[in-house]
């Protein structure tokens, strides 16, 4: 018996993983929840049929989210994560003894039950002390903040779905008025290489640059997501991601990372020419 | 009619779980006759592309008048039981389904109840179906002054003793008209209404186009039918969920059905849509069966959001509160309607700015307030969407000083001869300073508040032509003559 899982990734191209075992399936308010174990990538976290993250290569996605706002700005003492109920943010964050305070906003209990039970690779740090833990809409939650946090990483899903809320001009805006001065937002802003990926990432991309004076896209390969290059947004209210790195105090740190390093810090700010015309920077 | 069909037999008081048009129509398709009648595109096959467009589906149900289909001019069969079927649901002694928009359900009302030279009681602020009524029917409007919100600049209820005045003056008239709720969600007193009426045997008519809920649901203002009126016309497919241009006109224990159809049937078409008729079938099905559990959700949804936009600080939406038992006898919770004078943007200025930066569209916004349209197909995330937007609009274009409430003076209209004279008459084009004493050939409209300061038919008073000049200093928009600059005006010759 053989058994695979299928990604739509186009109407005309798949992704095929076989698995070993079926682990969880779940149907939350907001999503269908399933977590499987296959052989070659480990245990593969998917919501309504999309893969968020493998064991084998989640580390790439939560590196860039995590540390190149840290080398920007190595004080940052208070977080806010939207999203992220698999627990991998908060495990890179949870590195920086200087971070004071960790808000997280899932807004699907169920995913971060499932996580804790199957997924300890991720899920392991989220019994951190310095972490809240809010299990409601990102929308709602950074609407009642100002002047906040020194980090929003927004950790979504695709922008169709529960996730939707969480790619327009009013999540931007507010999360501009959640953060401080010198405070920085990190976005997964989603695909470069297929039309339907392309079309929501430069929609995203717009509203960002609508809401910060700073706005720019970086990039990294995350293997099993359609068409393997992501893109990520970084936003500020003055603080360029390259020019104001501070990769001195960042090394201070000490961490040992499977993926970042300020060199590639740099290098991820330089998009290619197709994606710096799809951005049109 | 000899070819009644058989179904006709075994009605009386079906449950609310039947749809008898519907079910007619699923009939129809699967029993694959071939078709020698209209429409033309024979189920779609001889329109490829509105097929892609609409779907295989909606063009197979897009049918004609057949035996097993009833016909809505006089309905016998399966149309016959889904008008008895909306009745019950709605507590109408009978119900009929409009397919020419709400529009055609006031005019029927109106058509049938005054006929040239009858008078009829109305608020100035009814809808432009009721006024086109009065065009068609020849009948002379008594306007009663449904007064305003200074603080909100918006138009009220009648009150019961503005409502006892005019019925007291005019004894002779056959009818008393009534919006009911408005469009803000404001109700007057109709029970009432409805005795005084009564009891000098007049009827009342009432456009409840954005009440369909208020039959279903629980803690909403009181329906029309539930007061006694004895006509009203309720838009299904507003709050009822039904397509657009489906309504449903209601009779109370005072109407005459029969009459009423040869009225409908003057103007209605004789090829009514089959997808409008089945959406009142299955609209009505579904409010029967789930309408206190959906409109209980849509209530909560509106207060949450009232609640929350409230907590932001400047804009003010407005709810229960403002009730007074007179101009404002009740308040329908559904409806999320939003004061902006406090953050200094006029309500129409938040309507645009959502629709350009936030993607999100909303019912509609004046000078003072706008309305976002909840119903039965809205989720608790789309409202945070909402809520959101309107915190960013207030930080990204908020102003410190709040803007002047509107002006909001009435001008009492002297209605010198019917509308309809006044519409077929000779007219000629003079100056607005020229014009005092003429009769008025147009209207003059001046937005805030929306309501006219003068109709066809109606006397040009110093009253009048001093307000125009008042509200276009103080920037209000005014329209309505061929003019376009309102300088001049049609008047009879």
């Amino acid at each position: 018996m053989e058994l695979w899982f299928s990604e739509i990734h186009t109407e005309n191209v798949r992704l095929d993983i076989k698995l070993e075992q079926h682990l969880f399936s779940g149907q939350s308010d907001y999503q269908r929840v399933d977590i499987y174990e296959s052989k070659e990538y480990g245990r593969i976290l998917i919501l309504d049929g999309f893969t968020m993250l493998t064991e084998k290569d989640e580390f790439v996605y939560h590196d860039m989210l995590s540390h190149v706002p840290m080398a920007v700005n190595p004080n940052i003492e208070k977080v806010l994560i939207i999203g992220a109920g698999d627990g991998g943010m908060v495990r890179e964050l949870a590195r920086y003894p200087t971070i004071k305070q960790m808000d997280m906003v899932e807004i699907d209990k169920m995913v971060v039950d499932a996580c804790r039970q199957f997924l300890p690779q991720t899920a392991g740090c989220l019994d951190d002390p310095r972490l809240n833990l809010y299990f409601e809409d990102g929308l709602k939650f950074v609407r009642k903040k100002q002047n906040e946090y020194d980090l929003i990483v927004v950790d979504s899903t695709d922008p169709f779905g529960p996730g939707e809320g969480l790619f327009t001009k009013e999540f931007y805006g507010n999360c501009y008025n959640a953060m401080t001065e010198s405070g920085i937002m990190v976005n997964q802003l989603g695909g470069t290489f297929y039309a339907h990926d392309i079309l929501s990432m430069q929609r995203a991309f717009g509203k960002i640059k609508g809401a910060f004076p700073i706005a720019l896209a970086y990039q990294a390969n995350v293997h099993t997501y359609p068409g393997g290059h992501w893109l990520f947004g970084f936003a500020t209210k003055g603080a360029h991601p390259v020019r104001d790195m501070q990769a001195d105090k960042w090394s201070s740190f000490g961490l040992d990372t499977q993926y970042y390093n300020t060199k590639l810090h740099v290098g991820a700010f330089a998009l290619p020419n197709h994606v710096l015309k799809l951005l049109g920077v | 009619m000899n070819n009644r069909p058989q179904q006709s037999l075994t009605r009386k008081s079906l449950p609310q779980q039947h749809v008898p048009i519907a079910d007619a129509l699923e009939r129809l398709r699967t029993h694959r006759v071939v078709p020698f009648d209209v429409p033309g595109h024979k189920r779609g096959k001889g329109n490829p592309d509105l097929v892609a467009f609409l779907g295989q589906r909606a063009m197979e149900l897009d049918v004609n008048s057949m035996l097993p289909l009833d016909f809505l001019g006089n309905p016998v069969g399966v149309i016959k039981e889904a008008e008895e079927l909306a009745a019950a649901a709605f507590g109408a002694a009978a119900a009929f389904f409009m397919v020419g928009g709400t529009t055609s359900s006031v005019q029927a009302m109106i058509l049938a109840t005054v006929k040239r030279g009858d008078k009829i009681l109305m608020p100035r602020n009814v809808h432009k179906s009721a006024l086109t009524s009065l065009i068609l029917s020849g009948a002379q409007p008594v306007y009663i002054d449904p007064g305003t919100d200074s603080n909100l600049g918006i138009s009220l209820g009648m009150k019961v003793e503005d409502v006892k005045n005019a019925i007291d003056k005019n004894p002779d008239a056959k009818a008393i008209f009534l919006n009911n709720p408005t469009y803000y969600g404001i109700c007057s007193d109709l029970q009432s209404i409805v005795r005084l009426a009564h009891a000098r045997n007049m009827l009342v008519l009432v456009d409840e186009a954005h009440g369909t809920h208020f039959y279903f649901g629980e803690g909403l203002p009181m329906s029309a039918m539930a007061a006694g009126a004895d006509m009203a016309a309720v838009s299904m497919h507003k709050s009822g969920g039904s397509l657009t241009q489906s309504s449903l006109l209601l009779m109370g224990k005072g109407a005459d059905p029969g009459y009423v159809r040869q009225i409908i049937n003057l103007t209605q078409t004789t090829s009514a849509s089959y997808l409008l008729m089945a959406s009142l079938d299955i609209s009505r099905r579904n409010l029967a069966l789930n309408g206190k559990i959906a409109f209980d959700k849509v209530s909560q949804l509106a207060a949450y959001a009232r609640d929350e936009i409230n907590q932001m600080g400047g804009y003010y939406a407005f709810g229960k509160e403002l009730i007074n038992k007179n101009s404002i006898f009740d308040f329908d919770t559904t409806k999320l309607s939003v004061n902006t004078l406090k953050i200094g943007l006029a309500g129409i200025e938040v309507y645009d700015i959502l629709r350009d930066d936030y993607e999100i569209q909303i019912e509609f916004g004046d000078i003072g307030n706008f309305l976002a349209y909840i119903s039965l197909g809205d989720a608790k995330r789309d409202i945070e969407r909402l809520c959101s937007s309107l915190k960013d609009v207030l930080r990204n274009h908020g102003k410190p000083t709040a803007r002047p409430a509107p002006t909001n003076e009435y001008i009492h209209p002297q209605v010198a001869i019917t509308p309809q004279e006044a519409f077929y008459a000779e007219k000629r084009a003079v100056a607005l300073s020229d014009s005092l004493g003429a009769i008025s050939g147009e209207s003059v409209m001046c937005y805030p508040p929306g309501i006219p300061v003068l109709a066809p038919g109606e006397r040009i008073t110093k009253e009048a032509l001093d307000y125009i000049a008042y509200a276009r200093e103080k920037g209000c928009s005014i329209s309505g003559t061929k003019d376009p600059d309102v300088n001049e005006i049609l008047v009879l010759k």
